[in-house]
């Protein structure tokens, strides 16, 4: 049997039944890792021994019956800059290298209570910052579906861990696009919740008012039952929000009769690749086919986002990122006989490139003189993004989009041109900004064989419509492993 | 209007980052920093006069809890994180002469 071809809720389903035990499952996870990891390098951490001991004692308490959570046994691969406690967490960065939480993040105890089995920490963009996985300071992550390629990011660990059965599910985060692009390029389905769904006590922290925690998993259902496990309000976190309903599995409903769909123009004009295009029109057709009711119109203001999201993230970030001085925690310089040397050559030989260019960016719009024309310009722009949204709502339930312009790109193709980069998240950042639902669902494979996803994006707190959607149209087509899987599951029959 | 990252900024911006980058990466940071300040001049088109800026997507508002120590007692664990201590606390370099 193999047990990673399925899905987190049939394996869970598997364990309940006794028909495979726990450490059955997560065995089969690691077996996975020990064969791919050399050439996929999706995880900075993979906790071995920790995962043994979490697999007995997990069994133990379904033995005893004390455990019913839908994921008891489920074996969960959480991306690096999410807190575990006793487990190495590097934010992919060597500022962080030797960090050991002494707390997990809220998120990690939802799971942990619905009986989840963590078995490593997955890699990413230091800091989040970046969207392709190239920024890590441990080395890239390939996509499995061709390694020449890169998963995308910045959860692009955490996707490409999933895609190649290296974990049933996993946990990534979304500041701009970081849980739906890489989905998208890993051929898998990553959810980015309302702001203010999953609490952030233990993520930390890079552009506090636009990160999200969210699930990564095979398909739609998976990522409402990882989304229902650890949405919850939390006084921890001053931004956490006391959601009316937290019950999303209800909305895995294949009906979208009456559902009213809106396509916005100017998400489908140039830069969009014409592969990526008729995937997600074919998507569109199918559902309106089932009954949904689709509709052209202009959001406006798209060309405005990124520039916005730049000067607000790396705003955020400068704050944020002050907290790295070599005192408390992680890297510090040889150099530190004075102290303000000290903070200076930490921070710079600690933090990576990209890194340091987002905080002097975000330090400089923050500086008197610049704040107006820079910083409270952007804060501006985003209500007029906002409000765009509202109006949108107003007519659709669901907005439907791509991912990104492309499909993945090559290693190394991006950095070179960090501009390009950047405006890769075109489609993404605007949910971020505006707080909204988002998620990615493949819908297609182009020409070179690697994965398009399409992005269905909703109102603040109607996740259910957004899952609706996302799952009628998932129920037209069959889940697509990707070739190494499926080469190697050949050799292994 | 090309964008031209001066030496001058550079320093300031170094300052308020507590950064110091070798002759290297201030070439490239500042190629690419006046690239994207270039990219960014286009929020200028906006007219955003008597929009109210938003911080937030919802309505803020103080989270209050009763003054009850809520943590255990982990002082060794994160002394443990400390890259330098001297008993039971942080050490850091000497600041005050």
């Amino acid at each position: 049997m193999d047990e990673m071809a399925l899905t987190a809720l049939e394996l869970a389903k598997k364990i309940r039944k006794k028909e495979i035990s726990v450490w059955e499952a997560v065995k089969a996870a690691l077996i996975n890792i020990e064969k791919r990891e050399d050439i996929l390098h999706g995880y900075i951490t993979v906790d071995q021994e920790g995962a043994k001991k979490r697999a007995e004692i997990v069994q133990k308490r379904i033995d005893a019956k004390e455990l019913l959570g839908v994921f008891a046994g489920v074996p969960v691969a959480v991306k690096d800059n999410i807190c575990t406690k006793g487990i190495l967490t590097t934010c992919s960065s060597k500022i962080l290298e030797n960090f050991i939480p002494t707390y997990s993040a809220e998120a990690i105890l939802n799971l942990e209570r619905a009986g989840a089995v963590l078995i490593g920490k997955t890699n990413m963009d230091e800091f989040a910052m970046g969207s392709t996985t190239e920024t890590s300071y441990y080395g890239v992550t390939r996509n499995p579906w061709d390694i020449e390629h890169v998963p995308g990011g910045s959860s692009g660990g955490s996707c490409a861990a999933v895609a190649a059965e290296e974990c049933s599910f996993a946990l990534g985060s979304d500041t701009g696009g970081s849980i739906r692009q890489p989905s998208s390029f890993c051929g898998v389905t990553g959810l980015k919740p309302t702001y203010g769904t999953v609490s952030r006590y233990g993520l930390i922290a890079y552009a506090s008012s636009l990160d999200q925690i969210g699930p990564i998993a095979k398909d739609v259902s998976d990522c409402a039952a990882i989304l229902e496990t650890i949405a919850s309000y939390d006084p921890k976190d001053s931004t956490s929000v006391k959601r009316k309903y937290y019950n999303f599995t209800s909305a895995l409903v294949e009906d979208v009769a009456g559902l009213r769909i809106g396509i916005p123009k100017d998400y489908f004009g140039e830069g969009l690749d014409l592969e990526v295009k008729r995937a997600i029109e074919h998507a569109v057709k199918v559902l309106e086919e089932r009954g949904a009711f689709v509709e052209e119109f202009d959001l406006s203001f798209v060309e405005y986002a990124i520039p916005a999201y730049y000067i607000i993230a790396s705003a955020e970030a400068s704050s944020n990122l002050a907290r790295f001085d070599g005192v408390k925690y992680g890297y510090r310089t040889k150099d530190d006989t004075r102290l303000h040397q000290m903070y200076k050559k930490t921070r710079s030989e600690g933090f990576g490139a990209e890194v340091k260019k987002r905080i002097m960016l975000g330090s400089f719009v923050l500086s008197s003189g610049y704040y107006d024309a820079y910083y409270l310009k952007a804060l501006k722009t985003k209500t007029l993004i906002k409000k765009a949204f509202d109006r949108a709502f107003e007519k659709y339930d669901v907005i439907v989009a791509p991912v990104a312009p492309t499909t993945a790109p090559k290693l190394g193709e991006s950095l070179c041109d960090p501009l390009k980069m950047y405006l890769g998240d075109i489609y993404t950042i605007s949910a971020n900004l505006a707080g909204l639902p988002g998620i990615s669902v493949p819908c297609g494979v182009d020409k070179k064989g690697l994965p398009i996803g399409m992005q269905l994006i909703g109102n603040c707190f109607e996740e259910d419509k957004v899952i609706r959607a996302a799952y009628t149209w998932e129920r037209s087509q069959e889940y697509k492993r990707c070739p190494i899987v499926k080469e190697e599951t050949k050799l292994y029959c | 209007m090309a964008h031209i990252i001066s030496d001058e900024i550079m320093e300031y911006v170094g300052i308020l980052a507590k950064l110091e980058l070798s002759k290297e990466e201030k070439e490239q940071a500042k190629k690419d920093m006046g690239n994207l300040f270039d990219y960014i001049d286009k929020l200028n088109e906006l007219d955003t006069d008597g929009i109210e800026p938003m911080s937030h997507i919802f309505p803020m508002e103080n989270v209050f809890r009763e003054d009850i120590v809520e943590n255990q007692e982990d002082r060794e664990a994160i002394l443990a994180n400390a890259p330098k201590k001297k008993n039971g606390s942080f050490q850091v370099p000497k600041t005050v002469e």
